[in-house]
């Protein structure tokens, strides 16, 4: 009863796929246990921001049709948003929340006003739009240098809880010290899971619903008597005040703001691959997507390393293998996937489980 | 008795010519003359807005024809700009001494093999595009763009395995470098070339358009495809012509635009796809004629704003699209059908 209102009666429905993500959730919950090492939790943690801005992309491609490209846009008004608050104010949780206030506020007016502007036309004109203005804003980003530190980006102190070298309790937990870096990862956690199940529970309610009609038929929903521009818009808004709390959790994580780890290109399109590999309209794409997604950005090109050194022979071959083309496949297989399983990977394991039936 | 249908004498009546879109240029270059000051300065400005909107219009062409009769909107348009650009080094970078001999037909010759080259390559690169890429996902927008999206990072990703990883300085031919002076007004020779090279474009592109039947068929294609194919032409090749015309002005555009930075990297076809997007939405999506003066406003404005306020040079662009679409919300020359 209490997974079903957790889960918003929105189930795996797939017994490999429940597993996955119990061992998914399993040992991101236990990771600073797990695999205490610094990169493992620095991968640890991506993975959780990850899934929630990916589950908010969703919102937008997967259940409602709309593509955008202005969702790190939203994700870096986020960081900066906290990062330049606190790096102009001071470490202090006021900071923390004046600057997460003013990055919604911001937010939640560029979407309400592009969704407005745009979302009346057809879905290739607000691809194209999105693409303009998050450009531009990346731009400026970078070019407004004494205000966001331009293509360096802003480094701050947080909170001192949030520390390093603060401790919580001074005797170690299972071989593990209770500082602050530990508890900046739960925070991130449990912000992850909390705006997980929000989001899932919003895409099971009656208004994501109406999302799933608009993207099967437009104009039927219209129709129906259901406003569509108003829709979209909602979600548009939604889903942009999502990932910039996702910008906020990852710049507190890595206490800087920065063009390259928020606004770049190179992320929008990190989202695209994880959305469409792992499943477009089911928000559990999203946490499988991710999860294999930052483990090969971050583990796959060491083995590409050394299939690369093994073939240094043959000159092309070994090109391709390069630890820096790993892109290129994640490319490939993007393709295959938009052609072969729309529904990406979770629809494949829902697919395979109903089968026997 | 027989029917007889009684040809009218009098010629069909005369499309109306839409001018206000024309004058949006004259009126903007003279506002921004008070702005910047001097009058040289003006006067570098504009030429090299001119030649910015040339390179854009010759890259934006095809993407808006392609769109405009098919309905396919190709994310991936830019691969083709920075494939174009990367052949050309294959000529051009051999070919050193062609380059730097200070013979212009030399020089000529040389770039004039690397832009074949590169033309020819693209041409057959968007046909496998076409082939294997967009045909499989007609009429589905949300896929098409995924797919082109894919399409593109994977040719970008190519050109890295081929050509390597770092960015490629590719270095004027000897003479079209320098400047010439009229007045007090310096005017980058090559500049000239880029301008020249594009109105040629623009003007062959709209005699094919609308003097030869090819042409016809585009443009009635654009209107209304399905009456065409009923009167048993078949669009579809049509369509895959279109589409390789384009990713060959894209190759052609891509050289133009390489040498015009002088710098390779394999993201300039993306990099240049946002403006090349703002201009076909400013024109009107689907028509060439829009595109052409898009191109010409957008890259006006970059110049003078670069010039007058540089930090916000780019967002000057997106309220440039914001302005022109307030004025006009489908674009400058809006396509009847759309």
């Amino acid at each position: 009863m209490i997974l079903q209102r957790l889960l918003s009666g929105d189930f795996p429905r797939s017994r490999v796929l429940a597993l996955a993500l119990l061992a998914i959730v399993a040992a991101l919950a236990l990771a600073p246990f797990l695999f205490p090492g610094a990169r493992a939790m620095n991968v640890a943690a991506t993975v959780c921001v990850f899934v929630v801005l990916v589950a908010s992309y969703d919102l937008l491609l997967g259940y409602t049709g709309i593509v955008s490209f202005a969702h790190t846009m939203f994700y870096g008004i986020g960081a900066y948003g906290v990062g330049l608050s606190l790096h102009s104010v001071g470490p202090t949780w006021g900071a923390v929340f004046m600057g997460l206030t003013i990055a919604l506020m911001l937010s939640l007016a560029l979407a309400l006003v592009i969704g407005l502007f745009s979302l009346r036309v057809k879905a290739i004109f607000y691809a194209m739009i999105t693409l303009a203005v998050a450009s531009a804003f990346a731009i400026l980003a970078s070019q407004l240098s004494d205000f966001t530190g331009g293509e360096d980006g802003r480094t701050f102190g947080v909170p001192e809880l949030l520390r390093p070298g603060f401790r919580l309790i001074e005797a170690e937990v299972f071989g593990t010290a209770i500082n602050g870096k530990l508890i900046t990862y739960y925070l991130v956690f449990f912000s992850a899971l909390a705006l997980f199940l929000l989001l899932l529970r919003v895409v099971n309610s009656p208004f994501g619903r109406v999302l799933q009609a608009i993207r099967e038929n437009d104009f039927r929903a219209e129709a129906l008597g259901y406003r569509t521009v108003v829709y979209r818009t909602l979600a548009n808004c939604l889903s942009a005040v999502v990932a910039t709390l996702a910008g906020a959790l990852m710049a507190l994580w890595l206490r800087y703001a920065g063009p390259q780890t928020t606004l770049a290109f190179t992320i929008m399109m990190d989202i695209l691959l994880i959305v469409v590999i792992g499943g477009m309209g089911t928000l559990y794409g999203a946490v499988i997507g991710s999860a294999l997604f930052i483990l090969a950005q971050n583990y796959l090109q060491a083995l590409m390393k050394q299939a690369s050194d093994g073939l240094v022979a043959v000159p092309l071959l070994a090109n391709l293998l390069h630890p820096d083309r790993w892109l290129l496949w994640l490319g490939v297989l993007f393709v295959l996937s938009v052609y072969f399983f729309p529904t990406g990977i979770v629809g494949k394991l829902r697919n395979a489980s109903r089968k026997p039936l | 008795m027989t029917i007889t249908t009684a040809l009218p004498d009098t010629e069909l009546p005369r499309l109306r010519l839409d001018v206000a879109p024309l004058l949006v240029l004259p009126i903007l270059a003279l506002l921004a003359l008070p702005l910047v000051g001097s009058f040289p300065t003006w006067v570098t400005l504009t030429i090299a807005g001119l030649a910015m909107g040339m390179m854009i219009f010759i890259m934006a062409s095809g993407l808006t024809l392609v769109f405009g009769l098919m309905d396919v909107l190709n994310f991936g348009h830019g691969a083709f700009v920075s494939v174009g650009a990367f052949t050309a080094t294959l000529v051009l970078l051999p070919m050193q001494g062609w380059m730097q001999a200070d013979s212009v037909l030399l020089n000529l010759s040389a770039l004039g093999l690397a832009i074949a080259l590169a033309m020819l390559v693209t041409g057959a690169l968007g046909w496998a595009f076409e082939r294997v890429i967009v045909m499989p996902v007609y009429g589905q927008h949300l896929k098409q763009i995924l797919i082109t999206m894919g399409g593109m990072i994977v040719a970008e990703q190519m050109i890295h395995v081929v050509w390597g990883p770092d960015q490629i300085p590719l270095p004027l031919p000897t003479s079209f470098r320098g400047v010439i002076l009229v007045g007090d007004a310096a005017i980058e020779k090559y500049r000239l070339i880029a301008v020249a090279v594009g109105l040629v474009v623009f003007a062959a592109m709209f005699l094919v358009l609308n003097r030869t039947k090819v042409g016809l068929l585009i443009r009635a294609g654009v209107e209304n495809g399905e009456m065409v194919e009923a009167l048993g032409y078949r669009i579809r090749r049509l369509f895959v012509g279109v589409f390789v015309a384009g990713s060959t002005l894209a190759g052609l555009g891509g050289v133009l635009w390489g040498l015009y930075k002088e710098m390779l990297t394999a993201a300039m076809g993306s990099d240049i796809m946002v403006l090349v997007f703002i201009v076909i939405i400013i024109g009107g999506l689907g028509s060439v004629g829009g595109c052409f003066i898009g191109a010409l406003l957008v890259a006006l404005v970059a110049n003078y704003t670069g010039f007058l306020a540089p930090k916000i040079a780019l967002a000057s662009n997106i309220l440039l699209m914001v302005a022109i679409l307030l004025w006009r919300p489908q674009g400058l020359y809006p396509v009847a059908k759309r």
